[in-house]
Parts: C-alpha cells; structure tokens; sequence
C-alpha cells in the first residue's frame, strides 16, 4: 500500500468547458474600456484621477473587508475591479476624491460584501452607490455643476439635464451621430455611445451578458419616449436623446445585465428589461430626477426573484 | 475535452459521435485474482457463508450470509482469499471478496439446471449481475407490469463505445434476447433506440415481430434513459418514479445479447465488454472477465498513470473516480477513463454568480442555478418541492459549463441521497411495533441501512 500512486478523486462531470468567473470580469473590463478611454481623452488629467481611484479604491475596500471578515481574498476574480471601473465611468471628471471614497466604499461593502461577496447581492452595487450619492450629495455628481470649467468647442450642455430642465427645444440641434461619437456632456465614462455599444455587443457575442436583458432595456426606453412624445411633443424628448444620451447605454449593457440581480429564464428577463427601460424614461420625464436610470435599475432588482418565478415547467414535474 | 468557443452565444453541443466501423475488442486475460463487490455490508457477528479458502467454480451463485438474498455470480474458478469491508460512494457499508483464481476453469451449473425455464424469477435468481446490469430484481417484483421494453444500442455517456459496438457485430444474438426478454415479461412492445449512423449495420436488430426501430438524435443527453421516454415513447416519468413504474424496462444491447447467451448455452455470461478511453481521448474496447483489476486493463492497453491523475468508472459526463488500480471491473462498468494531472478539471467552493448559463443548458428545465443555492444550504426539502430536484435527469451539462465551477451534479446526487436516507429513517419508525424503545430504534436503524441501500441499487439500474 505504501507505493501505491495517489489519484485525484472528484465527482462527476469530469470535463469543464474553462469558464471561469475572472474571465468574465476582465473582458467586461475590456468592453467597457473604449467608452472609458474616450472619457480619458475628452476629459484629462481629473477623468484619470476619478478613474484610478475608483478602481484601487473598489479593490482595496474588497480587500479590507476580505481581511476583517477573515475569509479569503476575493480581489483576484476581477469583480471588485469591475464594480470600481464602472463606478468611476458613472461619475463626472469633476467628482471629488471623498465621493470616489464614500461611493466605493458603498457600492462594495454596502452593495456586494455585506450580503456575501459576489453573486449575492440583490442589488446593483454601482447603482445603488449612484442613488445614495445622488439622495445625499447631488449637487456633486451634478454633470453641468462638475463640468462648468470645460470647453468642448461643441454643445455643452448635458442633453438629459437640458431637456429636463428647459424642454425638447433645447436639445434641438443634438443629432444622434453627435451622441454616438461622444460630442456630448455627460459623466466620463457615458458619453461615447458607439463604445458603449460595441462592448455590449462584444459581451453578448461571447454570451457574457444577456442580450434579452439589453435589448428589452433599450425597447423599454424607446418605446416609453415615443408615447410620451406622441401625447405632448413640446414637452418631451424623442427616443434618440433618451437612448444615447445620460446613463441609458452603459446600464443597459453594463448595469441591468449584472449577474447576481437579474433573472435567467427568458420571459423574466424580457419583462425585466422592458420595465427597466419604461421607469428610466418616466423618471426622467416625470420624476424629479434628471436620470432615472439607477432607480430604474434598483427597482427593476427588487423585483427580479419574483419575476424569476415565471419559468418553464421542468420535465415530469407533476405539480 | 470541448472548450467553450469564442462566440459563447450559441450553446456548447455534444454529439455522442458513434463508430463508423465497429472496433475489435482486445481480449483481456484471466486475471491471476479478481474482485467482487457485495452491496451489504461485513457484519463480523454475523456467520459468513463464504470464509477464505472456500473454493468456488464460474457461474456459481455467491451469498455472503444464509439469510440474504443479494448475490453475485463467480466469474472465476478458485479459492477464496480474503473477505474484506470497504466503503462506497457516500459513505455506504459494503464488501469486497477477493478470489484467487486457479487455472483449470470449472462451470457451476446451478443454472443449467434451471435454464430450460425462461421465467423472470429465474432471470431474477441468477441473471441481475449479467454484464450491462439488466434491471432482473425491479421486474420480478409482482407489482411491476411491462409493457414496452426499450433496448438502447448508444451509450449513455460520451465516448462509450460498448454498446454500440455490440449492436453492431451481435445483431442476432440481441434479437435472440429480444425474444426471451418478451416471453418473460408478456411486454407488448419492443423498441430498439439507434443513432442515424447505427441504422445500416444494426438495422437489422429484432427481427421478431413487434420490435420496433426507433432513431434517437445523436446529441448528447438524447441517449439517457428518461430522455428516451421523453422523446422516442412521449411519456414523462413524474418526479420521484422511475420508469419501471411506467410499464417500462430498459435494457442495454450488452444485456439483451448476454440474456441470449444464457438461455441458449446454460452458462452465466460473465465477460464484460468496456470501453478504455485514454489520455489523449482514443478509445478502445477489451472484453474482460467480471473482477479484473483495472491495472491488468491498463497493462494491456499501454497506459501509464501517475500521481494526480484520474481514473473515471463510466464516461465524462455520468462516470465516477476511483481511487486505486486495483478496482475491479463489475457488471455495469461499460467504460474506464483516465486523464492526465494536466487535463484534470478542478471544482471550487466559489458562490454562485446567477449567470443563468446552467438555467439554459439543462434539458429538463430546472432552475438550477435556485436548485443549487437550496443544496447547498441543506434545504433539501425545499429543493424537492419547489426547486425541480427530482426532476433532474443526472446528465452533468450544469457542471460542465458553470464558471463559478461548482460541483452542482454533485449537490444534486447528495440531496437526493439525503432525501432518501431522511425517507427511509421515517418510516420505519411509524411502521415499528411498539416495544422496548432500544428494540424500536435497533430495528429501526437496521432497516435504514437496507432500505436506503436498495434506494442506491435501484438508482444504478435505472
């Protein structure tokens, strides 16, 4: 017995297809990076800052906690790095360094760590920090207060905050082609739609996120906007301004899409998403806030275990 | 091993990709000693009717005490060298019987005697270990009524080629048994489930009137049992029944030719045809007596294994490791896998992400990804009734593709296991007379073990 050689006992199945939950991190990194370069170049030097430490703020915060709660360290799988690019792409190049701190300590700690690490938060983490920093410190991660020292060369008003606040005829001359190429204010990470989309579109290719969740999102949004269009066109937007402009693409691709709190079973996603897309726009349009995007998301969270429940009947499933 | 494509959009998809041609099995020699698993367990008060030394002959019918009735058929000659204890899956009690074989071959004829009656019983008394594990004991159980019995000429498992093979050179002999499999149980309806590709050589299967070919898709899991009724006989089995309970028997095409053996030459069949599937995924077929140790197989074969590697009873997806060469064939090892340390897929303790991918790839429809959040929280009950446990049909695919790598197909089995060993510890106590309340429990216990016990014997069948 002495020589005899040692096996590896495991269970069934033996073969794995390689996927792996830091493979899925990073290449959402990667999609999400085009948009967050782009914020780095229209923006500077502030836009690098917020970024950088966002980023080291999300892991260290992931670390501290996987250090006091003496279990192992988590920071390798990516997702604190995540939460923290994705958070500071959410803020605006001018965001001081106490509400990178404050709102990384909320989306990690508060949105993921407290209910048991990934996979088991209900909540979106960068959404619900956005709406605590939103409730308490508005006035700073207000785009057109943070930005007020830039100048683009073209029109600079944030097109969601302008349409609330002044109508469809401020936003006039705002072509789609313009928020596409990022000729527009916004938060540093938000405003190149067309990076936005080709990471979205990269992630759903390699089956990272679920296309029904985005689509039925970004359905929502447009179909919400022309009804309200339709009843009073000179006090609503159309569907272009609220598709490419404000939160609406990098929470369809990047936010809604979260794993751990939204649904899995086709017809919950679909009315996921659809929901989602319809509370953005009525938010914006008859909320008090300018974008309703994380709310949407929020509320879209809480009732997804209950959406969840409308499933396929398994097979012999008597009941 | 398929790795996840680049476009992970589209689901992985397996193909069971049967043989072109059949394969040639290579012959394994006797083994110089072999191995024989008893399900019961050793009790040392009890007096064992086989004890070291005791000579037995093939095809003779071994009990371990008077008062059983679980046996199995010597598939060798010689002496009896070492009756020991050893521990099976999840923990189960049961018994290892060692035999050194002598080398003049004699035959028992215990069943010769009997082999001019095709009945169940007798099928029941002496065929239950027939190499492919017909399903004997369910059907001799007089509350059992078949009516359609279902000969699955493809492999359960991925890469398994024993069935196939054998559906492909014994076509007569499977027919033969076909014929007594029918008479024995007055089933109405016979059908032979085959790929597309096993049409041409095996078509031919049956002969006898009212065996039915039926074609079954080559995409993995359309080949295990409960797919076959969902798909071929459109009947589901509910939850928690098995498919005998639906007037349904399957056998392999393995089984169904060693029945005809049987009958026709008086002599148990106990050479056991299975498939080695080596490092690199080539596959080839030997034909080995019942209790070979592995080692003698892979000798034969030209593998060599080290440290950290994996040695797997059955196929990728359904199979089970082993810890030691010296494992001996039995009568439902239709295949043996071994992978390198390098090719070994590790498991992890890491949550689950709620990424759906297990949801989507489940052919039965489970919500895995609720189901295995209750597992492994222990709340098998609420798994059960609300979460589709009994649903799921073993195929493995959650596994396969969950990236946070947790071992689902495992908390699955466990909490069904659990579930039964709970079943079981109820029952008897609501059942026992009441007396002293040490008597109650000490029977009580007792019955446990048998009955969970048989839970576990007939899961294997099926």
């Amino acid at each position: 017995m002495l020589n005899q050689k040692r096996f590896i006992v495991s269970h069934a199945p033996f073969w794995h297809d390689g996927s792996g939950i830091t493979e899925r991190s990073y290449h959402t990194f990667l999609a999400a990076l085009p948009a967050a370069i782009f914020g780095v170049v229209k923006y500077g030097m502030p836009a690098v800052g917020v970024l950088s430490l966002s980023i080291s703020l999300a892991i260290l915060w992931e670390l501290a906690f996987n250090k006091v709660s003496k279990e192992s360290v988590t920071i390798g799988d990516g997702n604190a790095a995540l939460i923290g690019l994705l958070f500071g792409m959410v803020l605006p190049a001018g965001a001081p360094w106490w509400l990178v701190l404050v709102g990384t300590f909320i989306a990690v700690i508060i949105g993921k760590q407290i209910y048991g690490g990934i996979g088991g938060n209900p909540f979106n983490p960068i959404a619900m920090a956005m709406a605590i920093l939103m409730l308490s410190w508005g006035f700073y991660i207000d785009i057109d207060v943070s930005l007020i020292h830039y100048d683009f060369g073209h029109y600079a008003l944030y097109p969601i905050g302008a349409l609330k606040h002044f109508g469809p005829s401020a936003v006039e001359g705002v072509t789609a082609a313009d928020l596409l190429m990022g000729n527009q204010a916004g938060a540093i990470g938000t405003t190149f739609g067309l990076g936005l989309i080709l990471g979205g579109v990269y992630l759903i290719l390699r089956n990272f996120i679920r296309w029904e969740i985005c689509l039925s999102f970004l359905v929502g949004v447009v179909l919400t906007a022309l009804m309200f269009k339709a009843n009073d066109a000179a006090r609503f937007g159309g569907p272009v301004i609220h598709l490419f402009s404000g939160y609406t693409l990098i929470g369809a691709f990047f936010l809604a899409t979260e794993d751990s709190s939204s649904p899995v079973n086709f017809v919950p996603m679909i009315i996921y998403g659809l929901v989602g897309g319809m509370l953005t726009v009525l938010i914006r349009n008859i909320g008090a806030w300018i974008d309703g995007v994380f709310l949407a998301i929020l509320i879209i969270n809480t009732i997804n275990p209950l959406l969840d429940k409308i499933r396929p009947k398994a097979i012999g499933k008597v009941v | 091993m398929i790795k996840r494509s680049f476009f992970g959009l589209a689901k992985p998809r397996f193909v069971y990709e049967p043989l072109d041609s059949p394969m040639k099995p290579e012959r394994i020699p006797m083994p110089r000693k072999a191995t024989l698993h008893f399900d019961q367990p050793l009790d040392r008060r009890d007096a064992l009717s086989l004890n070291p030394g005791d000579k037995v002959k093939t095809g003779q019918k071994l009990v371990l005490t008077e008062d059983s009735d679980d046996y199995i058929i010597s598939p060798v000659t010689g002496a009896v060298s070492s009756v020991s204890a050893f521990i099976g899956d999840f923990g189960a009690s049961r018994t290892a019987l060692s035999i050194d074989v002598a080398e003049e071959e004699e035959i028992d004829s215990g069943f010769s005697e009997v082999s001019g009656d095709v009945s169940l019983d007798n099928a029941a008394q002496y065929l239950q270990h027939l190499p492919g594990n017909p399903p004997f004991r369910a059907l001799a159980d007089p509350r059992t009524k078949i009516e359609t019995i279902v000969v699955t000429g493809l492999d359960s498992d991925l890469l398994v080629a024993t069935n196939q093979n054998i559906v492909q050179t014994h076509v007569n002999a499977i027919s033969r048994g076909i014929s007594i499999l029918k008479k024995m149980t007055h089933a109405k309806y016979v059908i032979v489930a085959l790929p597309p590709k096993l049409l041409k050589q095996a078509g031919g299967v049956g002969g006898a009137s009212g065996t039915e070919i039926r074609v079954i898709s080559e995409d993995y899991p359309s080949a295990l049992p409960p797919f076959i009724m969902k798909e071929v006989l459109g009947k589901v089995v509910p939850a928690g029944k098995t498919s005998a309970d639906m007037g349904v028997a399957f056998f392999t095409a393995e089984a169904a030719a060693c029945v005809a053996k049987a009958f026709e030459t008086g002599e148990i069949p106990t050479t056991k045809t299975l498939t080695v599937i080596k490092k690199d995924l080539s596959r080839m077929l030997v034909e080995a007596r019942i209790g070979t140790p592995l080692r003698d197989i892979f000798a034969i074969c030209g593998i060599t294994l080290n440290d950290r590697d994996r040695i797997i009873l059955g196929g990728p997806m359904t199979g089970g490791a082993i810890y030691t060469e010296d494992y001996p064939v039995g009568p439902e090892t239709d295949a043996v896998m071994v992978q390198d340390s390098a090719a070994v897929s590790l498991v992890s303790d890491y949550p689950c992400i709620n990424c759906g991918d297990c949801v989507r790839i489940c052919p039965a429809d489970i919500p895995v990804n609720m189901l295995v959040r209750f597992c492994e929280a222990r709340q098998y009950e609420t798994a059960a009734d609300e979460y589709d446990l009994y649903s799921c049909i073993e195929c493995g695919l959650c596994t396969f593709v969950c990236p946070s790598r947790i071992p689902i197909f495992q908390y699955i089995r466990l909490a069904k296991y659990e579930m039964a060993k709970a079943e079981a510890e109820i029952e008897p106590v609501e059942e026992a007379p009441v007396e002293t309340p040490e008597d109650t429990t000490a029977e009580g216990a007792e019955e446990t073990v048998e009955e969970s016990q048989e839970e576990t014997a007939e899961e294997t069948d099926a």
